[in-house]
């Protein structure tokens, strides 16, 4: 197989595999579906166990912050936007403030939030185009020279002070952004 | 619901913003930041932005994956069996202030309590940790802030009327973000009192011995 067309198909997969996550948390919303939760468990916690360790946490402390976490993602999964975030972004988000809340002992301002009504919900084709957008957004991570990558991996896991990142602008988030934009827009549309 | 603003012209920064994704800013730069977003999707779609990052650090980087306990699944299930914790409910209230700042002020304009600090300014400082300090400022129409310089970070946004200095006009929903070094003379627009949301993470100092004394005093 040529290179490029190797590519697309790890890309696909990526994209496949986050569609994938999209509906399991459908199925926990709708029908509490504990085998979908069951494949989420074990393919996210031990991921925001390791987050929460890297950033500094102890190991048990960073699995009983990883269980509580993924018990919001049961609890809060009709808060999920998919046409806005991937599976993993969102899960992301509820592991930071849990390290914010536990680690860091603080309090965390948010902003209003905005969500879709009950009788309203994201259109499937922006799920799609913004899905595939954060596989792509995961790709051109791993592409990045090891050296800048590890900048922004030590941005992420609290190794780095806000005045420290200085504006890690080489990040691909042109189109990811758009994309996030249009959805808010919608919602906005769609609450008025 | 606190209308958002399509008019705002002086953004957050992409180091500040990236700082609230990675959970790495001081609690009084996170306030600051969930004002400006609950007025401003422009930097909401930036923030999100970032998020997908950390989403995608989480995702695909394998060194970081931590095996879970044995019983760690049996255990989330009945931590879900026990229900919902209470959830913070952030609100769409009407009034001046976004629902952060209310949450932090204990309510719109009209519950804060001010403390005059001279020539008609007065400030009211809001309950954050240490590491950085927040206020809300009241500027009378027209009057001018002592010069001042910082040591850190100051950010200060718009709530109420506008101000004009070096860095250009500033109206409700606008971010400056000054960093060390920058000396500026902010001057309240004629038209109304101004009212701002001040940052920082270390004491601004003022030019001039007396003020430098009186800061002591009032937490300026």
């Amino acid at each position: 197989m040529a290179d490029a067309d190797k590519e697309r198909v790890l890309k696909d997969d990526k994209s496949e595999k986050r569609l994938l996550w999209v509906s399991h948390m459908t199925r926990i919303r709708d029908t509490q579906d504990k085998a979908a939760f069951a494949e989420l468990y074990a393919h996210f916690a031990p991921r925001v166990k390791g987050f929460l360790m890297k950033s500094g946490s102890d190991a048990s402390l960073a699995e009983e912050c990883a269980q509580e976490v993924m018990a919001t993602c049961w609890h809060k999964a009709h808060l999920f936007d998919p046409s806005r975030a991937s599976v993993a972004t969102w899960i992301f988000t509820i592991a930071r403030n849990r390290k914010i809340d536990v680690l860091r002992k603080q309090r965390r301002p948010e902003p209003e939030e905005l969500t879709w009504g009950p009788e309203e919900e994201p259109d499937q084709a922006d799920i799609l185009v913004l899905q595939e957008e954060s596989a792509l957004l995961g790709q051109a991570l791993s592409d990045l020279p090891p050296a800048q990558r590890e900048l922004i991996q030590k941005a992420y896991f609290g190794e780095l002070s806000h005045s420290e990142i200085a504006a890690q602008t080489g990040l691909p988030l042109g189109t990811i952004k758009s994309r996030i934009r249009l959805a808010l827009e919608r919602l906005r549309h769609a609450m008025k | 619901m606190v209308e958002l603003m399509n008019n705002i012209k002086h953004h957050l920064t992409d180091d500040i913003l990236m700082g609230y994704s990675a959970g790495t800013l001081p609690e009084a730069f996170n306030l600051m930041v969930a004002t400006h977003l609950s007025l401003c999707d422009t930097c909401r779609a930036h923030l999100e932005g970032f998020d997908a990052v950390g989403g995608a650090l989480l995702e695909d980087d394998v060194n970081t994956v931590v095996q879970m306990d044995e019983n760690s699944f049996a255990a989330t299930m009945s931590l879900i069996a026990g229900g919902a914790p209470d959830s913070i409910i952030v609100t769409h209230p009407t009034g001046t202030l976004p629902a952060p700042l209310q949450d932090y002020a204990g309510g719109d304009l009209s519950a804060i309590k001010w403390k005059p600090v001279g020539m008609g300014v007065k400030q009211a400082i809001l309950p954050t940790s240490s590491d950085a300090s927040a206020r809300l400022l009241f500027i009378p129409a027209g009057a001018a802030m002592p010069d001042h310089g910082h040591q850190g970070t100051e950010m200060t946004m718009v709530l109420q009327g506008a101000f004009q200095d070096e860095g250009g006009y500033f109206a409700r929903g606008d971010v400056e973000v000054a960093d060390a070094d920058h000396v500026h003379t902010p001057t309240a627009d004629i038209n109304e009192d101004c009212i701002c949301l001040a940052v920082s993470d270390a004491p601004l100092e003022f030019k001039g011995i007396l003020p430098r004394i009186v800061q002591r005093f009032i937490r300026i």
